[in-house]
């Protein structure tokens, strides 16, 4: 499979999900700089976790006018899919790839630490093979985090089988729905808050990055 | 040259933790006839255009754009010459 990571100024989780793809699922991955252009045709574009810009104005803003979404939109026009993770999922949501927003969690902290997901609306195909009650331990690491939409939004995402992971037991930031990552209308575009690339190996810690993983490449 | 001073709030349907967090504190110092607080943010901006009405409109397009995400947040802004 051939993947593309980009890296914006203050990425900071590209070099971790690139060496995943590439070590452990042996996929053929480049990295690209947010100034440049995608310049050969990928199967899966990934914008990683960090702080894009600093995360200044609001987290992921400034991101989606950078030079690389120009190819990023050509890439998805095409039907390649686009994966946003933690800081990615915010610019998907801010460059109107995915609806709704990313505001700051209720408690107002910065929360680093493993929570628990399930699958989201029934019917997405990304996670149909996924029993729906098995439990995913994966870590988060943000402050903005608490997913917003309007509820005419959060009911077409989860008629139209959109939602992609929701948060179990505990609901970390305050997300509307509990939910953790969701589906653009035709699957092809997933972003999601918590990390899969953190929780790949039981040495430290966790490995249900992989079953999410998985499903994302497998899609 | 005109001077943009915009303010953006939070929706009132969007949760705002960081005024919620002012007013308990408010309440807590004994400040008790405080009802509400909504914390936003305050941006500047210095405009090169012709006249105040270009100008309105290069921030109504700057907020479109970028400054504001209209999925959470509204604005106001007061245009003046300098």
């Amino acid at each position: 499979m051939k993947v593309a990571v980009i890296t914006f100024p203050g990425s900071n989780c590209d070099a971790d999900i690139y060496r995943v793809l590439r070590d452990q699922y042996h996929a053929e991955v480049d990295r690209i700089w947010h100034r440049d252009q995608l310049e050969k045709k990928y199967e899966l574009v990934i914008l990683p976790g960090g702080f894009s810009y600093g995360d200044y104005l609001r987290s992921g803003a400034m991101a989606g006018f950078s030079p690389v979404m120009t190819s990023v939109k050509e890439h998805v026009n095409k039907g390649g899919k686009l994966f946003g993770i933690c800081n990615g999922f915010q610019i998907l949501t801010e460059a109107e790839f995915l609806p709704g927003a990313l505001t700051r969690n209720k408690t107002l902290k910065y929360i680093c630490k493993t929570v628990t997901l399930k699958k989201g609306s029934a019917g997405n195909p990304v996670t149909s093979s996924l029993d729906p009650q098995k439990e995913l331990r994966i870590p988060i690491a943000h402050a903005d985090g608490c997913y917003f939409a309007t509820s005419d939004v959060l009911k077409q995402l989860d008629d139209e089988g959109r939602i992609l992971f929701r948060y179990h037991g505990e609901n970390p930031n305050g997300s509307l729905d509990a939910i953790a990552g969701i589906t653009s209308k035709d699957f092809k575009i997933t972003g999601m808050m918590p990390h899969p690339e953190r929780a790949m190996n039981s040495v430290i810690g966790e490995e249900d990055g992989k079953v999410v993983l998985d499903l994302i490449l497998g899609a | 040259m005109y001077i943009a001073k915009i303010q953006v709030v939070l929706k009132e349907s969007v949760l705002d933790p960081q005024g919620s967090t002012v007013k308990k504190v408010l309440s807590e110092v004994g400040e008790k006839s405080v009802q509400d607080v909504r914390v936003g943010k305050y941006i500047e901006l210095k405009i090169d255009a012709p006249n105040e009405e270009t100008a309105k409109k290069d921030v109504e397009r700057l907020c479109d754009k970028i400054l504001v995400n209209h999925v959470i947040e509204t604005y106001t802004a007061n245009i003046q010459k300098i």
